[in-house]
């Protein structure tokens, strides 16, 4: 081949490159072109109206902070974690602990708010599909942490002491609002976004908790 | 279909699977290998193959009311080539200016070449009249792929942009959980209950979870496309209801797609 044919083939493939490379679209302008195709691509059925693609401001950051694999900045954190837990309040009778077996079915249940669930049933809590809990459920999840002995490990004897009193507020807070926390948490927020009930939510809080429960045993 | 359903149809699928091992704890570490044995075995009447038959005659047959059949069909190696366009889609199609996956390909055949209503179609529930066919051409589409690699296209500039917003839509946090589809789907070695979850945005993952449907569903019985797959993940994250062949779906079939490359395509496949 000669010296003049090399030149013809790098400048054909430069040519090639360039045509390949056409540049995208800035990220803002893909963010917008999503936010379009989204609202051109669903449609409500059921309880499941379009209103539940609006983004929060936290979810926002979040997702492009997972997209981009650059965690948000530590004080754009602070901020999602504190207007999270500026959402939480204490239980209205000043009692945290319910009943575990119904902590149980609602740990078990993982139903509720898809378009397929009526509006009016009770929601599962959905935990064990990502978090171990008690010994003899072996159908677990692992996309959170094992749950397993929970109360145990942190040494609660009696949840209604005063030692105790600090790891019950925050089970009790994370399981409200898990990102005033850890500002971009898995969890869902189940007070916060109305998943669960306050009564459900003390169930829940016994499972963990009760030392009579079957997880701590 | 619920999840505690499908937990109830996976316990049931492991009691199976492990009739015969002791102990608790041997029956933890195994699971997914019974699971994975349970599978093999029924690879070998995968109830796919009925849908793949059904499928070819579709495909070969005069219908609609033009009474055509979908043999000049174009799915993107030109009219009537089927072999090896699935590991390809979704990709650009100059005839109609957009992206398209396999099942919205299908319903432009078949309304240019039956004179079906394309979105009418698009409207019918899974299961349902042309709907099913659409599955059941699917099927023999992507089975007429089986064992090669995915390739998809990225030279397009659209094809670019719907990777990119597909990277988008499969991060993005929504509905009254915050679910994503990377909640459950961008880690490797992750389970839902005792559901392995396939990271979908790098390989292995992103082949084995794409490359994977259409496929028959053991626990409810019905064959799956890859518009019911990602229907019934937006109906699990709490989404409201994902449009057939909508851009949504085909930006994140490209997104999961470009991501399987070098995969093999197993579809149709059979699942629990």
């Amino acid at each position: 081949m000669t010296r003049s044919y090399l030149h013809l083939a790098s400048a054909a493939a430069v040519l090639a490159l360039t045509a390949c490379s056409a540049p995208l679209p800035s990220s803002a302008d893909l963010d917008k072109l999503t936010q379009d195709i989204v609202a051109r691509s669903f449609r409500a059925q059921g309880q499941a109206g379009v209103d539940r693609l609006q983004p929060d401001e936290d979810n926002r950051l979040c997702s492009e902070a997972d997209r981009t694999g650059a965690p948000v900045d530590a004080k754009l954190a602070q901020a999602i974690e504190a207007r999270n837990m500026a959402t939480i309040k204490g239980p209205s009778d000043g009692k945290y602990l319910g009943d575990w077996k119904e902590g149980e079915k609602i740990a078990q249940d993982g139903r509720g708010k898809t378009w397929t669930d009526p509006a009016n049933m009770a929601n599962g809590g959905n935990c064990y599909n990502c978090h171990q809990i008690s010994r003899e459920e072996l159908s677990y999840g692992t996309l959170g942490p094992s749950l397993y002995q929970y109360g145990k490990i942190r040494g609660v004897t009696d949840p209604n002491s005063a030692a105790a009193k600090p790891i019950v507020e925050y089970t009790w807070g994370k399981i409200n609002n898990a990102r005033a926390y850890n500002a971009c948490s898995s969890m869902p927020r189940f007070a916060h976004k109305g998943i669960l009930t306050e009564a459900q939510i003390k169930h829940v809080m016994a499972l963990l908790l009760d030392p009579t429960s079957p997880v701590n045993k | 279909m619920t999840h505690r359903q499908d937990v109830h149809g996976a316990k049931r699928w492991l009691l199976i699977a492990l009739m015969g091992l002791a102990s608790v704890a041997q029956a933890q570490k195994s699971s997914t290998d019974s699971i994975a044995e349970y599978r093999a075995m029924l690879q070998d009447g995968n109830p796919a193959d009925l849908f793949e038959a059904k499928g070819e005659d579709l495909w070969k047959q005069k219908r609609g009311p033009k009474n055509a059949s979908l043999e000049q069909c174009d799915l993107g190696k030109g009219p009537g080539v089927v072999k090896g366009a699935w590991v390809e889609l979704p990709r650009y199609f100059a005839d109609t200016g957009r992206v398209q996956d396999l099942e919205s390909r299908l319903l432009t055949c078949m309304e240019q070449l039956q004179g079906f209503k394309a979105d009418e179609i698009a409207k019918t529930p899974f299961g349902r009249g042309e709907q099913a066919n659409v599955t059941a051409l699917a099927t023999w589409i992507s089975a007429e792929s089986k064992g090669m690699k995915f390739n998809l296209s990225q030279s397009h500039p659209q094809e670019r942009v719907m990777y990119e917003v597909g990277k988008r839509l499969f991060f993005m946090r929504g509905g009254p959980h915050d679910f994503a589809c990377a909640t459950c789907h961008a880690q490797d070695d992750k389970r839902i209950r005792l559901q392995d979850l396939p990271n979908l945005t790098q390989q292995p993952g992103a082949g084995n979870g794409f490359g994977a449907w259409p496929a028959y569903r053991v626990s409810n019985g019905q064959m799956w496309s890859a518009q019911l797959r990602l229907n019934d993940c937006y109906r699990q994250q709490r989404f409201p209801y994902p449009l057939f062949g909508s851009e949504a779906t085909i930006a994140l079939g490209v997104y999961m797609g470009v991501n399987g490359k070098g995969g093999e395509a197993t579809a149709p496949a059979i699942k629990r």
